[in-house]
């Protein structure tokens, strides 16, 4: 198991027979699959966009710099050939030891990071270059340089560009798609995710801190969200799942690409058939579509506006408690914390 | 984990909460009814308390004209999701509690007689958490602005995407940043108002990208919660660390208005930030050596404005913070309404479109 998570490479064959029953045979608990299932998508030594494009593209050139602050190496930008089709490609990066990764800070991007992206993909909308995206990101980087720089602004501008785009865009959800900084390269006409990458809101920690008041619930966390690909693909979030070969990605980078360009060269081929309008209509509403909810009569909703006298006799025994004003009373609402995410 | 028993026994610092509010910036005890008066902004040192959807929709609408739609959406529960209660029986609580059916309700009305759609959130449902129905509220508010080509506003307080609805929710940030890209390309307004608290996925979607950012002094408004980014970088946060002052600072909101001037200030915004009548852009597109910038009404608009007498212009403070002494007095303006303001229904009976 430590192996397997920490990727230290086996024989394939020794890896293929603990793949069978690692994941199936031994652990029987969903929580137990849910969780190794995170821990493979978080792994350190699964190929990234560097090391799938290398493996899948004849060519890559890569690209740096968002033209307004910096570059970012938590993400990896550039132009490549796959086949016989040229297309931009765009992906996080984590780096493979503790130097690398300090260099690509985790793979956390900052704003420039997600600037750099929205200039490459711009770029081939120019120039009519279909636009591949490489997710595995743990979530944008939180600290106050990336506030200051506004991650929230770069990311929301993200997903508006990539919402109007003109040109084909693949997303593949390679390792761990976390949150908002995901989502600002993943808003494609197609989502492909490899078999044991997740997909989230915020991280299984986070949740667990903050519903169940403890981050040794993350497993839990983890399997409630339903997070792993092929349950996000029940939900309509993917739209592919490619599967793995031997014990994970991690096993077999080359086989990984081969399997992942078959895939790419095939929803590039049906994309580019479709008019570019029908193309960007139907992205619309690829995301206008998701979530669900129901149209209930529109009889006003529950009455309480004014607190009864049981509401008042509860809050004279405790206080604690809100008034049923409908605004929190602030003493109390504002002495904890609000339940944020790190979206 | 701890067994939580419920106490029975009021707190040393316990007041009736329903008749009293304690000022958690100076202190300062509050008689509630006063408070509502002064619009939730404590007299003695400005804190700004969270305000109701209703109460917003009353502070920046000419009274009696909100008329609500979509009322009935309600969230489902995709995920079967349970923590230490199911979701469906968050809501339920939530319902019951607020009278509301989920975080956000929008509707058409008018400001100072301009016609807006207008989408308001509400912290006090669930954390103005963003499910499925906030995020389909605002997308079909911004789809109402754009066919109608009027200007949207909305108000956000939320602490950012609805965890219990897992990617769903985080899908409502593409979709409503999609929806607002068109309103965008068409040349319709968009103003987006922040308030205490605006963080997580809806201040990294539709909150930051108004074509005006306006926000209310000291709210907090950040991507990522203090524990997070505190607990990842392991240092000390600097002081005013996403508060509406310091994202004015680092350039992301163009104004932080007192809330007594905020209606006066979307009023003024209006007058400059008129829908593109929609031919006018077809010629744009189809002749490039016509006139392009010409436009008849927004010219004699401009023309009347400096011609006739100035009646209010918005002259907010950048940074309302220190507003104290004003406060009391001020409310005035805000809710007095319109002269076009009809009695009929107010705000909160208004029936559902």
């Amino acid at each position: 198991m430590v192996d397997r998570i920490l990727g230290r490479s086996r024989d394939a064959t020794a890896e293929a027979a603990e793949a069978a029953d690692a994941v199936t045979a031994t652990l029987t608990d969903p929580k137990q699959i849910t969780w190794a299932r995170v821990q493979l998508a978080r792994n350190l030594r699964r190929p990234r966009i560097l090391e799938l494009v290398g493996a899948m593209a004849d060519e890559f050139v890569e690209l740096h710099g968002d033209r307004l602050f910096g570059d970012d190496e938590a993400v990896v930008t550039g132009l490549a050939r796959i086949g016989d089709r040229r297309v931009a490609v765009v992906g996080q990066q984590k780096g493979a030891d503790t130097e690398e990764n300090i260099r690509r800070n985790f793979g956390m991007p900052h704003p420039e990071g997600y600037r750099k992206a929205m200039r490459i993909m711009a770029l081939a909308e120019r120039f009519g270059l279909p636009i591949v995206t490489f997710v595995d990101v743990p979530g944008a980087h939180p600290g106050p340089e990336s506030e200051e720089r506004g991650i929230a602004e770069a990311i929301a501008r993200s997903i508006g560009l990539m919402s109007r785009l003109r040109t084909p865009i693949v997303v593949v959800i390679t390792g761990e798609g976390g949150s908002g900084g995901a989502l600002a390269i993943a808003v494609g006409d197609v989502v492909i995710a490899l078999e044991n990458a997740v997909y989230s809101v915020i991280s299984p920690e986070g949740c667990a801190a903050i519903l169940w008041r403890t981050a040794d619930e993350a497993p839990t966390a983890a399997l409630a969200m339903r997070m792993t690909a092929p349950e996000q693909q029940a939900l309509g979030v993917i739209d592919i799942v490619v599967p793995e070969p031997g014990a994970g990605a991690h096993t077999d980078h080359a086989e990984t690409a081969r399997r992942l360009k078959a895939v790419i060269a095939e929803q590039l081929d049906a994309l580019t058939r479709l008019s570019l309008d029908d193309l960007v209509e139907a992205r619309y509403r690829r995301f206008r579509g998701l979530g669900a909810f129901r149209e209930v009569d529109a009889a006003p909703p529950p009455p309480p506006e004014r607190p009864g006298i049981a509401d008042r006799l509860r809050n004279l025994l405790d206080p604690g408690r809100w008034s049923g004003i409908s605004s929190i009373p602030a003493g109390r609402a504002d002495r904890e914390p609000p339940a944020r995410d790190e979206v | 984990m701890p067994i939580k028993l419920p106490s029975f026994r009021p707190r040393r610092d316990a007041y009736p909460p329903d008749l009293w509010t304690k000022c958690p910036s100076c202190g300062e005890m509050l008689f509630n009814k006063q408070l509502d008066k002064v619009l939730r902004v404590c007299p003695s040192c400005g804190h700004h308390f969270r305000l109701s959807a209703a109460a917003r929709l009353e502070l920046l609408l000419d009274h009696g004209t909100f008329a609500e739609h979509d009322g009935g959406l309600e969230s489902e529960d995709p995920l079967g999701f349970v923590d230490q209660k199911a979701y469906p029986d968050r809501v339920a609580a939530a319902q019951l509690a607020t009278g509301m059916r989920d975080a956000a309700v929008w509707g058409t009305g008018l400001v100072d007689g301009r016609a807006v759609a207008i989408c308001v959130m509400d912290f006090g449902f669930m954390g103005g958490s963003m499910g499925a129905v906030v995020g389909e509220k605002v997308t079909r508010a911004a789809e109402h602005a754009l066919a109608e080509r009027i200007a949207l506003i909305v108000v956000s307080a939320s602490g950012g995407a609805r965890m219990q609805e897992g990617t769903f929710s985080l899908m409502q940030l593409a979709k409503t940043v999609s929806a607002l890209e068109r309103l965008r390309a068409a040349g319709v307004p968009y103003v987006s108002i922040l308030t205490d608290p605006t963080t997580g996925g809806v201040f990294a979607s539709y909150a930051v990208l108004g074509d005006v950012n306006v926000a209310e002094p000291n709210a907090l408004i950040g991507f990522a919660g203090a524990r997070v980014s505190a607990g990842t970088i392991a240092q000390e946060l600097p002081p005013g660390f996403q508060r509406s002052e310091f994202l004015y600072e680092h350039g992301f909101l163009d104004r932080v208005v007192h809330r007594s001037a905020l209606r006066d200030e979307v009023i003024g915004l209006l007058r400059y930030l008129v829908a593109r009548p929609q031919p006018a852009a077809e010629a744009i597109e189809g002749e490039p050596l016509a006139l392009p910038n010409f436009r008849p009404f927004s010219f004699l608009t401009n023309l009347a404005e400096r011609v006739l007498p100035p009646e209010t212009e918005p002259a907010a403070p950048p940074n309302g913070n220190g507003a104290g002494p004003g406060s009391p007095a001020t409310p005035a303006p805000s809710t007095t309404g319109s002269p076009e303001s009809s009695p009929p229904p107010p705000a909160q009976e208004a029936p559902r479109g």
